[in-house]
């Protein structure tokens, strides 16, 4: 199975680092991945967007045109990939900066607040983390232990503090109905 | 098997250059491959080496060319403009028979052009750069694993041949991260009796020239050089073959357009094209005899490309233009998609039918 995933929204919204963690968690699992930042002046401030493929087989072009799963951080964002995702796939909307809904039916949509819920918990930069822990959730495959694992990879040592709280966003999302 | 990390392309490079016993790096700023000087700045000063941002590309090829002189392995690394301001100093090495890697991470040109990736350096890499006659050995990676492989056997090949390897990737393959795993097999690096170590007084100077003033001189060393550019060709030419073996339609491409052309290969096989790929591993030498293999079998050569199309030339001279060959492209920074090298394929399958 191959399954690939668009996160888009401005820079400085983590998603280039969410979308690591999720490479991270499949490489952990044993699959072949990728993972491919866009780059250059959008990662200071613009719309930003990162592609992952986590497959069973070796992965090919790590370029995404039609995403199974697109997680959408901004309107922009939304707006531009909408209607690239695969019919039947699945759309994540961070709902308290994107106040629209989605116009398209053949496709799960999920709305979360990320942003606001992130803030009730004092970690305003990680609506992102949220917004993975509902998707893992979503596709059954939130598993404390490879998440745990994921992160640690992905946050350094010297910042362990920042691992649970990247936890607790992620769980925060993964309860959220 | 070492555990496999995720790294970007250009980190993958920094770290096996690091493996491959490069303690001397040079650099200077410039996206899309920033990342390896930023990766050397972090190590080389913790395991006794160098790592010295230049005042400009210029400068940085110099102390290339300086610390090869002194036998040790040492590297540069640039993007399409700045590889541009090193082609002097490339010319220089290769006059001076001197050992080098150079990292080239393509962005669209020319000038200033863009910083996302492309593939419009082909001829400056495959044909020299600078002036004079001269070759690099280029190798196009076209994954994260392959670029930490191929800067090592870079390496290798540039102290074996005394010559400048140029890893010719693109902006996509240096910032994308992969799994990649650092167990490799290195040989030992070679001794360098010609490097200028100080002579203890027990030998002659060794000299590190490119002026030769004499045509008789300057002639004989260049038709040296080629015996062993010759030699290089008979060897070192590498290529992927993937679907090959029946193939009617078959694609040139390499680095990041050999991934998007393998998806389209395998859609078009779902479909009942034969279709396959070939993918030159070293771009020079080109992997001639792989091509020449499709003279008679194939009925059309795609060559899919990140430029207006450069590297169709060496597959129309590899297939003595005995096989059509056809031209799919993006620029600019562009990437073709693999539903646009698929609707390539189905033409071409088309065509071939009629």
């Amino acid at each position: 199975m191959t399954r690939e995933y668009l996160f888009a929204g401005f820079g400085g919204q983590g998603l280039l680092f969410s979308g690591k963690v999720l490479a991270y968690k499949g490489l952990i699992e044993d699959k072949n991945v990728s993972w491919l930042p866009s780059y250059g002046p959008e990662m200071r401030g613009g719309t930003a967007n990162c592609s992952v493929i986590i497959s069973d087989e070796p992965v090919g072009a790590p370029i995404i045109s039609y995403p199974d799963v697109l997680v959408a951080m901004n309107l922009p964002s939304l707006d531009k990939f909408e209607d690239k995702v695969k019919a039947g796939g699945t759309i994540f909307v961070d709902s308290s900066l994107i106040e629209r809904k989605v116009t398209r039916d053949d496709v799960n949509v999920y709305y979360v607040p990320a942003t606001k819920m992130a803030g009730e918990i004092e970690a305003p930069t990680l609506a992102n983390m949220i917004l993975m822990g509902k998707l893992l959730q979503v596709f059954g495959e939130y598993s404390e232990e490879e998440v745990r694992k994921a992160l640690g990879k992905c946050v350094s040592a010297r910042h362990a503090d920042l691992l649970e709280l990247n936890l607790k966003a992620m769980e925060l999302g993964r309860d959220f109905q | 098997m070492a555990e496999k990390v995720l790294m970007k392309g250009n980190e993958a490079i920094a770290e096996a250059a690091i493996i491959a016993g490069c303690r001397h790096y040079f650099g200077y700023p410039i996206t899309p491959q920033t990342e390896i000087a930023a990766y050397m700045a972090k190590r080389m000063p913790k395991i006794g080496g160098v790592f010295l941002q230049a005042e400009s590309e210029i400068a940085a090829i110099n102390m290339v060319y300086g610390t090869s002189s002194a036998g040790k392995r040492v590297m540069t690394s640039s993007s399409s403009p700045g590889i541009s301001l090193k082609s002097e100093g490339i010319s220089y090495l290769a006059g001076a028979d001197l050992p080098a890697l150079v990292v080239n991470c393509q962005r669209g040109g020319p000038g200033l052009g863009g910083i996302q990736p492309s593939q419009s350096d082909y001829f400056q890499a495959t044909r020299g750069g600078g002036h004079g006659d001269y070759h690099m050995i280029v190798l196009a990676p076209a994954s994260v694993q392959e670029m930490a492989q191929l800067t090592i056997r870079g390496f290798e090949l540039a102290d074996e041949y005394r010559m400048t390897a140029m890893i010719l990737a693109d902006g996509t393959i240096g910032q994308m991260m992969e799994p990649v795993s650092f167990d490799f097999d290195i040989l030992p690096q070679p001794e360098k009796p010609w490097a200028a170590t100080g002579t203890q007084m027990k030998r002659t100077h060794n000299i590190i020239n490119s002026l030769y003033l004499s045509p008789e001189v300057l002639e004989q060393k260049n038709i040296e050089r080629f015996e062993k550019y010759d030699a290089i060709c008979e060897k070192e030419a590498l290529a992927e073959e993937y679907l090959t073996d029946d193939a009617e339609i078959v694609i040139a491409a390499f680095g990041i357009a050999a991934r998007v052309a393998k998806n389209a290969v395998n859609a078009a096989r779902a479909e009942g094209i034969k279709a396959g790929l070939i993918r030159p591993i070293t771009l020079w030498p080109f992997p001639v005899k792989t091509f020449a293999k499709t003279i008679g079998k194939a009925k059309e050569i795609i060559s899919v490309e990140l430029s207006m199309g450069q590297m169709i030339e060496d597959v129309r001279l590899a297939t003595e233009c005995k096989v059509p060959v056809s031209l799919t492209k993006r620029v600019g920074g562009m990437i073709p998609s693999p539903e646009e090298v698929y609707a390539a394929i189905k033409a071409a399958a088309e065509r071939a039918g009629e």
